[in-house]
């Protein structure tokens, strides 16, 4: 076996209960039970986490970033969807 | 550490000029304001391969860098040693792994780089081609190999490519373990027998001079790392970081009651730096050309070592297809 077979996977930690689950590097392993246990040794060996996700690597979907510009668009072209486009008067106060 | 690979010429240049120059400037000026690249975004051919190279054979150092301590696993003289050694052992393999996973972003398999150090067409630093002779080296590298390599990796950590500086970030965090590890029973033995403080200094000796060499040739000599620089991958230059490394480790040797083997080495009050006298690099290109004193038994070990375990790979393979075979009756019987 050669390690091209051996898939990758995604590593997940969460450091605390309150916290979500952070990307915080990958692995390969052969299923997932390897992949929990090679990512507990490699990224939980100082107390990082009490929680781990693994995910194989080829099921995640990413955007592109060559359509970045055009993809994300929307959210540059609307800048009244943030609190500070709109003025309040001094005298409102804190709103 | 284990930046040398930035000291080569990039082997294959011929592809360069063919980049598309309106790309070429719009990343250029995305590096300039420090606007950090990650993996699927455009990037000239000659950064991608020196990025490749250099994290391949950082990975490679972490690897090979276990040999020399393992070295003294089974004779360390204490359990509470034993299992400090142990625990460092663990780290630079998991250094190893970060390293490797950063590069494959680059699109290099972890195949390609692991047949490329075990021909021997791939690097590793050239400190771990030197033996450890006696318990104090194992204080003298956490003390000035890994020193060096914290000095050497902390700037990592700006690295202009994401996965590489964010790897960095981990590496640096656990790097500062192993220096005062090393620091620990460098005190330890300085400050015990006569004996222990000469085993101290023996290594000392040894040491000092291969872990000088790890910041690689004087910048008169280096002109390759021009674009390294421009990339923002290296932000420091080989002379200055020594500077600063030998700036540091002179008051913790005078600390220890040792002597630096540097008989030329003197404080300049103009310049607030420690002058060291005149590196020998025939050795060094001598270690980086295969002929230190380790170079044969550090490559002959790993290859032994990935020959011997082909069967535990080869096991967990059947045992992960023979579950999932399992899995897939048991659906279909249901």
């Amino acid at each position: 076996m050669n390690l091209k077979d051996t898939p990758l996977w995604e590593v997940f930690v969460r450091s605390k209960n309150g916290l979500s689950h952070q990307h915080v590097g990958s692995l390969h392993a052969v299923d997932a039970t390897m992949a929990l246990q090679n990512a507990r040794d490699v990224y939980t060996r100082r107390a990082e986490g009490i929680s781990l996700w693994v995910v194989p690597s080829n099921a995640i979907t990413a955007s592109d970033p060559v359509d970045r510009g055009e993809f994300f668009e929307p959210t540059a072209s609307k800048v009244y969807r943030h609190p500070t486009f709109y003025e309040i008067p001094d005298e409102v106060g804190h709103m | 550490m284990y930046t040398q690979a930035l000291n080569d010429k990039d082997p294959s240049p011929a592809e360069d000029t063919i980049e598309d120059p309106v790309l070429a400037e719009r990343f250029q000026s995305r590096i300039d304001q420090e606007l950090r690249i990650e993996a699927n975004d455009w990037m000239p051919a000659a950064y991608r391969r020196t990025l490749q190279r250099q994290i391949a054979q950082h990975a490679h150092s972490e690897v090979i860098g276990m040999q020399p301590e393992g070295n003294w696993l089974t004779r360390a003289p204490t359990l509470k040693r034993k299992a400090i050694l142990l625990a460092k052992i663990q780290d630079e393999a998991g250094h190893g792994l970060y390293l490797y996973s950063a590069a494959e972003t680059l699109g290099i398999s972890r195949e390609e780089m692991e047949s490329q150090l075990l021909t021997g067409k791939a690097r590793y630093s050239s400190i771990f081609n030197y033996p450890t002779l006696n318990w104090a080296d194992m204080g003298a590298i956490g003390w000035l190999v890994d020193g060096a390599a914290i000095m050497n990796q902390v700037p990592l950590c700006r690295c202009s490519y994401g996965p590489y500086a964010r790897a960095m970030v981990r590496v640096c965090k656990e790097e500062s373990f192993h220096q005062r590890q090393g620091y620990d029973i460098m005190t330890q033995m300085a400050k015990g027998t006569a004996a222990q403080k000469a085993m101290a200094q023996d290594a000392l000796n040894r040491t000092w001079w291969p872990s000088i060499m790890m910041f690689g040739p004087h910048d008169s000599d280096s002109s390759h790392s021009e674009q390294s620089m421009a990339w923002k991958i290296k932000r420091f230059s080989n002379d200055d970081l020594r500077q600063k490394f030998i700036n540091a480790t002179v008051p913790q040797a005078e600390y220890l009651g040792l002597t630096i083997p540097d008989p030329d080495l003197k404080f300049n009050e103009e310049t607030g730096n420690w002058e060291s006298g005149p590196i020998d690099w025939d050795e060094f290109k001598q270690v980086l050309a295969g002929n230190g004193p380790c170079n044969h038994l550090r490559l002959s070990t790993r290859q032994r070592a990935v020959a011997e375990g082909e069967w535990v790979r080869e096991a967990a393979a059947a045992h992960a297809a023979k579950q999932s075979a399992r899995a897939t009756n048991k659906e279909e019987a249901a």
